[in-house]
């Protein structure tokens, strides 16, 4: 690890101030940035720690949606009553994500902020069609995942909450890596009264992605059996020792017909 | 049996100091004034050196020295060796390329050591190391171990222009070509052992320090075998005569292999720490130990079965070519040789065996022993032409194992070994009861009607343990023996310390050598202490590996035990006023026999060392033996496990649903404590089968060079196990052990495989069965069905 200034502020404000300054880094949960600046990969002039802002940190049930605040740990977004009760997958996606440890300290603003492309969340805000609140405005999930590792975040904009919109039914399934169990593919699936949406997270060479043929057919039809005989193009997706892109397209179409399957 | 002697599951003495974090390790070792060092790694596989500028790096703060192997060779330091020499079928002595500690003008596979910086903190070392400018002229890369000698694939070493570091053969190639000329049936397979890479839970670590008052080293270090290091330190090596090396492996944290060789760093560390006047640190991370500690197997073979009419094996022929990596390591020339071939034979009578394996260099990692060592790649190649050959003749796989068992002993195969005890139908029968074999038909029913492949795969294993004979060793090339020695001390109170050669990195030797010295001497093993690892209180002594503490390291002991009972009822004869003779030694007492009159063990203890009751000639005061022990031949564990797994076709996900382990380890002394090596040893075993697997890309980069694709087999990967035993006594050492360190390795890969393609429905899948290569393998199976 390379030396760098760590900040610890009390404040928003102050924080969004710290963080606007030039390779300033947000410090979250460090689920991610911590290994890669000791493995001397990221060298960060300065450390946000948002830490000390709770307000930051909590789950809310009201007018048909779930508000959890940027600095929720994965842990507490799986244990949430609340949260299963309106969005069972959200839960059940927060509990599968890395170990106890990563659940334990990793944030859902972290990781979205973060856009992994092996990332859950992502999956989960694309398909329920979730907005990400920051502290200078509101971004749909439709335009803010824009890459590997890429968002809509302005520098010294940070992330607050992530407000889900409740579905009629969702369910989120996860192939894992063996070896890291990361997402080789994540498929979330979502019925709401405004359609169907399909999302895939760890198999796409740019991220999360929507299956536009899959959603056609469960509107029509929101059975496993429906999109049985779709083929997702390979094309486009990543091909690594664990998973080529022919299996992983192979998997999006199991994980979808699964996901269609537990959704409730 | 008493409640801690032989036999019983006593709980492990050592672990309270583990699970409480008490354990001292050698990264827990810090000396005063000690500096770090941080090895530079070749980032290529193949490239000349050209240039190395430290001068920005020496400037950097806190460095205190930074070292090249230019400066090794202005030492004299010599570079690693191989201590067991191969010859190849032309006689030719194997072709062994220079290995400096620090890379002299060429580096040979990522991770290769370029030079060290020695500064006051890591973190400092780590900074300097960045601002050393090396200029390499990078070659072309040999990485495939198939391919490592064909004509134009870039030399490793010039002593073998073809890459071959020999080309050897075992058996006898007329008879097996004889055998398969009037063979009915003959069984092909091609197969790949899959290269491994150990990760104990402990990297490697090192001190060095001087003493410059007694112009004396001592090392720390995690070794198996901390003698064997000192010894190849100070004859080979040169660092110092052994009378000024101390070497100490405390505490270590796991081993499997990887830790028995001398390595590059700990040499470095040792020699630095004269050079710069303090002692020098270094502890792996998980970068390093993928990239630079000896990884295991990586054969690639072609096999071929005889049978007659009647389904009885009538030979064995094979071809070999072992992946050695870019240097030969401490002991990697013998795995793929005499601890490989000479298995072959499996638990069958084969009259007829030839096998012959070309050692090969690749800029890859060094290979040598791990977990099994040569024994799980011949039960590989075994165990899968079993299989195979009873499918392809129609033969239940059970049933065709059991035709061909060896039934009389002892049994001479025809490469080398000489079975000395077993009963392999006794451990077959009692597997398949356990595992429910006659139902596997309605299982396999039942899964199909969920969609799901179940398939079932008997692996019937025989290892080499209680390495080994010295002079047998030494006929084949062995640089040293293999034997082990024991020191017995009683303490006048009564109270015994053990001195063993023997090194404990996880098998419970605190446990289980206190037991024996509870069941001979009648006292608790919580007045047994087990000393170990520390080249200045051990007598010389070989070290741990190849199943071979319990046969070996406990005969020694049992020996000096023997010693110490002959000594003792002499004082007890003075004591009680009898001829020793006339002393028996039961339960803790010795007593006249045919009277009364007895005194306790510690009694005696304290007698001997007073020694107010006998006179100085006729007996000398103190209680204290020690022994050798050479064993008279290799020990033969045996059994069989079966593996009962069910894929999901859709991901090609593998569930291994039932795994019944039966093994003949002779006389065990705890239960619990095989058990558990029994537990770990198929977990490393399946590892292999479904989850491990080094890749090295075209340009010999490690792409599996962390946990985030290197796949570990985890607790959820793993069924709860069957275990069941059946009991042969070894008739080759005095206490009836065979070991048991190994056999989980060695017997589940094979057991795993032969399910999985009993499930798929073919055999054309290598190792390991990923998920991917499961579905990959099932798409093949589906277009080739479709295409007949």
């Amino acid at each position: 690890m390379y030396p760098f200034t760590y900040h610890r502020p009390d404040s928003l404000g102050s924080a969004a101030a710290l963080a606007g300054s030039a390779d300033a880094k947000i410090l979250a949960g460090g689920m991610t940035l911590l290994p890669t600046m000791k493995q001397r990969l990221a060298a960060p002039t300065s450390l946000v720690d948002l830490n000390s802002l709770s307000d930051l940190a909590g789950i809310s049930v009201a007018g048909g949606k779930v508000t959890i605040g940027a600095m929720t740990r994965h842990a507490d977004v799986a244990a949430s009553e609340e949260v299963r009760k309106a969005i069972p997958a959200l839960a059940d996606l927060a509990g599968w994500i890395g170990d106890p440890m990563v659940r334990h300290r990793g944030t859902i603003g972290g990781s979205v902020a973060n856009n992994d492309p092996a990332a859950d969340y992502p999956a989960a805000c694309l398909a329920l069609g979730a907005t990400i609140v920051t502290n200078m405005r509101e971004i749909a999930a439709d335009d803010f995942f824009t890459g590997l590792f890429d968002t809509a975040l302005e520098e010294g904009e940070i992330l607050t909450g992530i407000v889900f919109p409740i579905p009629a039914k969702a369910a989120y399934q996860k192939f894992r890596n063996p070896a890291s169990r990361y997402a080789i593919v994540g498929v979330f699936v979502a019925q709401s009264a405004a359609g169907v949406r399909v999302t895939v997270t760890g198999a796409g060479e740019n991220g999360v992605f929507r299956v536009a043929s899959f959603e056609e057919a469960l509107a029509k039809d929101f059975s496993a059996k429906a999109i049985e005989g779709i083929v997702v193009p390979a094309e486009g997706l990543n091909s690594d020792i664990h998973a080529d892109a022919v299996y992983r397209a192979n998997l999006i179409n199991v994980m979808a017909r699964r996901a269609v399957e537990a959704a409730r | 049996m008493s409640a801690t002697g032989i036999g019983a599951s006593v709980r492990r003495k050592e672990d309270f100091r583990f699970i409480t974090g008490k354990g001292q390790y050698t990264d827990d070792v810090n000396r005063y004034g000690q500096a770090h060092a941080a090895f530079l790694r070749s980032p290529h596989a193949h490239a000349d050196i050209l240039r190395i500028d430290t001068a920005a790096a020496l400037a950097m703060p806190g460095v205190v020295a930074i070292f090249t192997g230019d400066d090794l060779a202005a030492d004299k330091i010599g570079g690693l060796i191989c201590g067991w020499m191969i010859h190849s079928k032309d006689g030719e002595p194997m072709k062994a390329g220079s290995h400096p500690a620090l890379a002299q003008g060429k580096v040979r596979y990522v991770g290769d050591h370029v030079a060290v910086v020695i500064a006051d903190t890591l973190d400092q070392a780590r900074d300097a190391l960045e601002k050393i400018n090396v200029e390499y002229a990078v070659l072309p890369a040999n990485v495939a171990t198939a391919n490592a000698t064909q004509p134009g694939a870039p030399v490793v070493h010039e002593v073998a222009p073809d890459n071959a570091v020999y080309r050897w053969a075992i058996g006898d190639e007329g008879a097996t070509q004889a055998a398969f000329a009037k063979a009915a049936h003959v069984t092909k397979i091609d197969l790949v052992n899959n290269r491994l890479i150990p990760n104990p839970m402990e990297p490697r670590a090192a001190v060095g320090d001087y003493d410059s008052g007694n112009d004396a080293f001592t090392l720390y270090t995690t070794s198996q075998n901390p003698h064997v290091a000192r010894l190849v330190l100070s004859a080979f090596i040169g660092i110092a005569p052994e009378h000024k090396l101390r070497v100490i492996a405390p505490d270590v944290g796991g081993g499997f292999g990887s830790k028995i060789f001398i390595y590059a760093e700990e040499t470095v560390c040792v020699w630095a720490a004269k050079k710069v006047g303090r002692p020098v640190k270094w502890t792996s991370d998980r970068t390093e130990a993928f990239l630079s500690d000896a990884h295991g197997r990586d054969h690639v073979t072609h096999a071929e079965m005889a049978l007659d009419a009647a389904g009885r094996i009538l030979g064995l022929r094979v071809h070999t070519t072992a992946n050695l990596g870019a240097y030969l390591s401490t002991f990697s020339s013998a795995v793929p040789t005499y601890l490989y071939a000479p298995l072959l034979s499996g638990q069958y009578a084969i009259p007829a065996i030839y096998c012959e394996v070309d050692g090969v260099y690749t800029n890859t990692a060094p290979v040598d022993a791990y977990r099994g060592a040569g024994r799980p790649e011949a039960t590989f190649v075994i165990e899968r032409l079993m299989e195979i050959a009873a499918r392809e003749t129609g033969q239940d796989p059970a049933a065709f194992r059991s035709k061909n068992f060896v039934t009389s002993f002892p049994h001479q195969t025809p490469v080398i070994m000489c079975y000395d005890a077993g009963d392999y139908p006794a451990s077959l029968a009692k597997a398949l009861d356990m595992a429910d074999y006659a139902n596997v038909p309605a299982r396999k029913a039942e899964s199909a009607r969920k969609g799901l492949l179940r398939g079932v795969g008997i692996s019937a294993y025989i290892e080499a343990c209680g390495i080994a004979p010295s002079a047998a060793v030494g006929s084949l090339g062995a640089g040293v023996g293999l034997w082990e020695s024991a020191e017995v001390r009683v303490n006048p109170v009564g109270t015994v310390e053990i001195l063993t050669g023997s090194h404990s990195h996880g098998q419970g030797h605190e446990t289980t050598f206190a037991q024996l010295v509870s069941e001979r001497l009648g006292i608790s093993i919580d007045n047994v202490s087990i000393i170990h690892g520390d080249t200045d209180k051990v007598q010389m002594g070989m070290g741990t590996y190849g199943s071979r503490s319990g046969a070996v390291g406990m005969s020694a002991l049992s020996k000096a035990l023997d010693k110490i009972e002959t000594k003792a009822k002499k004082v007890a004869g003075f004591v009680l006023e009898a001829s020793a003779e006339d002393i028996d030694f039961k339960d803790g007492k010795f007593s006249v026999r045919g009277t009364d009159k007895e005194i306790d063990f510690a009694s005696v203890a304290l007698q001997a060392y007073i020694a107010h009751k006998f006179n100085g000639q006729d007996l000398e005061p103190g209680l204290k033996e020690s022994a050798f022990w050479d064993p008279t031949n290799f020990t033969f564990p045996a059994g069989v496990h079966i593996c009962e797994l069910e894929i999901d076709p859709a991901t090609g996900v593998t569930r291994i649903d039932r795994w019944t382990a039966v093994d003949d380890f002779g006389v065990v002394i705890n239960p619990m404590i095989v058990e558990g090596q029994v537990h770990g040893g198929i977990a490393q075993g399946v590892g292999q089968a479904l989850h491990e697997g080094a890749v090295y890309d075209a340009s010999g980069q490690l792409v599996t060079a962390s946990y985030m694709d290197y796949s570990m087999p985890r607790a959820s990967d793993l069924p709860a196990y069957q275990v069941g035993m059946t009991q042969t006594r070894c008739p080759s050492n005095p206490l009836g052990i065979k070991g048991c360190g190994e056999a989980g390795a060695i017997a589940a890969p094979p057991a795993v495989m032969n399910a999985i393609t009993d499930a798929i429905g073919h055999e054309d899948i290598a190792m390991p069965a990923t998920p991917l290569a499961v579905w990959r393998a099932i798409q093949k199976g589906a277009q080739r069905a479709a295409a007949e």
